[in-house]
């Protein structure tokens, strides 16, 4: 269990290889990923109990389903920093022959990747099999998923989100990106998702929301999640976010959803994010 | 008529009791049915195993989802629900979710075809086995009768990786030795001949039965090979075949767009190019009917499969 100290210090050293990573290919997707840092350090410096050495099946472990696949830069960076694999690999992201595959995949055998991920909608019902397997093998441990708030647009969610309150699913800790934004613009323009909260609990599901980008407020709401569990209900968090939160010029706009900075926007943003664990 | 049968039953039973059967000897093999528990013959596995059942109602994404992750754990997933809304409702789902992700599900989809019947087109997906066989990780099997079908589901349990298994809704002769194991990807040869290959699958490979009575009657050999696993495809039982016939028949119920008649004309054209004639629906949708009357006007009778093996012997 690291402190709230050393987890930001984590966290600066993953933005610095989200942008070096999208900024080498001259690829990728590093807005939803600089937003979700804090998030997937959480759970994987601190929240979840998992093992390194990557057993497919997860048994007596905490398990994480991302959805929105786009985000595998913050994904790839946080398993390799916990130590899945190598952060030399980082440097082959979304190259031929590479493990690390623009969006996550199982086919080239990534230690941590339990589901491929990338066409949106598909995650929450995979968490869903997840946790009833589970509780089929009386394993205690917690389900976690993530998903973008553009992909609540995505109707296979919603079935989804009426099967985990419908089998009682309360160990079922999804999340929220709620950045706002979705790549042709604000989500509220393209197709605006309403009460976002009530929505799920009308469907069954204990609400929580915090701030996504404040390490002790992700801390302590994924904490308050776990308290949850076990009372009947899945669990939501909505977690606002920043897209491209870390890097100036990148935060809070659609546009850095899925481009790369080029030489001098590099070299900005590594200004910007000390590096404190040593770049891949 | 070198087989008989005294009895009809629907393939789907031979699912149902199949799964029943592995529901006794796999506790790794769990069942998900979106609200079509009676059509699929599933309630006996439910009745003995409450609680590797779920029930998903009517929502075909989530459960191709939802069978993904029970086979993450390890479980043995089945999903249950019509060919139509097992493949072209969920095909991103099937794969990504399962093809890309390399998850042990079986998805198990009956009322395939044009002998689904009456209610007509919309459910009669006649584009099922094109769509699945070209997901890269998918085996696709479709069984000839009641027997072979409950073989099949017992055999693909323990088969690692993504299965699509195709059965159907009418009652249909019983034809096989239910005491024969059922060998994915190894065609069966129901019948030795030398003038002329049948390939047939799922409830064709009757219609292939009788039709070589026909023939046989008319002084011709006639070889019939079920092929009940479309891919992967047996090359061997190709090849041996139509090197001593010299000319084959494809007998499907399915689009001639992207069913076993293109695959094999992959393979003999690769590698011993002799006449083919193809027995299927020719790129067009069913309608309501009777399964006879509908086998009958889309060009799925015996003697349509008659007509293409006299064709095919005499382009020789």
């Amino acid at each position: 269990m690291a402190n709230v100290a050393e987890l930001e210090k984590i966290a600066s050293q993953v933005r610095r290889d989200i942008v070096r990573m999208v900024h080498s290919c001259q690829s990728g997707h590093p807005g939803g990923s600089l937003g979700c840092t804090e998030y997937l350090i959480a759970l994987y410096f601190s929240i979840m109990k998992h093992d390194t050495k990557f057993n497919m099946k997860g048994i007596e472990e905490d398990l994480f389903f991302i959805s929105n696949g786009h985000i595998s830069p913050v994904f790839y960076s946080v398993l390799a920093r916990v130590g899945y694999f190598d952060v030399s690999e980082l440097a082959t992201f979304r190259k031929i022959n590479s493990r690390l595959q623009g969006h996550p995949a199982t086919e080239e055998g990534l230690p941590g990747i339990r589901m491929s991920a990338g066409s949106l909608g598909q995650g929450l019902s995979v968490a869903c099999g997840a946790a009833l397997a589970k509780r089929l093998n009386n394993d205690p441990r917690n389900v976690f998923c993530l998903m973008g708030d553009g992909e609540q647009q995505e109707g296979q969610v919603w079935e989804a989100a009426m099967f985990a309150a419908h089998n009682k699913l309360d160990h079922l800790i999804a999340t929220i990106d709620y950045n706002g934004q979705q790549i042709d613009g604000p989500v509220d323009e393209v197709l605006s998702l309403g009460d976002l909260a009530g929505k799920y609990k009308a469907f069954g599901w204990t609400v929580l929301s915090c701030e996504g980008n404040d390490m002790s407020a992700i801390l302590s709401m994924l904490n308050e999640a776990i308290d949850q569990t076990g009372k009947g209900k899945p669990i939501m968090i909505l977690m606002k976010t920043a897209m491209g939160k870390g890097v100036d010029f990148m935060e809070g706009s659609h546009k850095w959803h899925g481009i790369p900075p080029n030489d001098a926007q590099l070299e900005d943003a590594l200004n910007q994010l000390e590096e404190t664990l040593g770049d891949y | 008529m070198k087989y008989q049968y005294t009895e009809k039953k629907d393939t789907r039973s031979g699912f149902g009791d199949g799964l029943t059967a592995l529901g006794r000897s796999h506790p790794e093999v769990v069942a998900l049915c979106a609200d079509l528990v009676g059509s699929l013959k599933m309630a006996n596995f439910i009745k003995e195993n409450p609680s590797r059942f779920f029930q998903m109602g009517i929502s075909e994404a989530n459960m191709m989802g939802t069978a993904a992750g029970l086979a993450t754990a390890g479980k043995i997933p089945f999903t249950g629900t019509f060919a139509n809304f097992s493949t072209g409702r969920v095909y991103d789902q099937l794969r990504q979710s399962i093809a890309y992700s390399e998850k042990n599900v079986k998805v198990c989809a009956s009322h395939a075809g044009l002998t689904l019947g009456e209610d007509g087109a919309t459910h009669q997906i006649l584009e099922d086995v094109g769509m699945v066989k070209m997901l890269p990780n998918f085996t696709v099997i479709v069984p000839c009768d009641y027997h072979q079908t409950k073989a099949a589901t017992i055999a693909i349990a323990d088969h690692e990786g993504p299965v699509y298994l195709r059965f159907g809704r009418p009652s249909w002769p019983i034809f096989t030795n239910p005491e024969e194991p059922f060998v994915i990807g190894k065609a069966q040869k129901m019948i030795s001949g030398s003038d002329v290959t049948i390939m047939a699958y799922g409830h064709m490979v009757w219609k292939a039965i009788e039709a070589e009575a026909i023939l046989a009657a008319e002084g011709f050999s006639v070889e019939v090979i079920n092929m009940h696993t479309i891919k992967p495809l047996d090359v061997a039982a190709i090849l041996d075949s139509v090197n001593k016939t010299g000319c084959i028949v494809t007998a499907e119920e399915h689009n001639i767009n992207g069913g076993l008649g293109e695959s094999v004309a992959r393979i003999i054209g690769q590698n011993h190019p002799c006449p083919q004639e193809f027995v299927a629906v020719n790129d067009t949708f069913g309608e309501s009917g009777t399964p006879d009357q509908l086998l009958e006007k889309y060009g799925l009778s015996t003697e349509n499969i008659v007509l293409a093996a006299k064709r095919a012997i005499e382009r020789k």
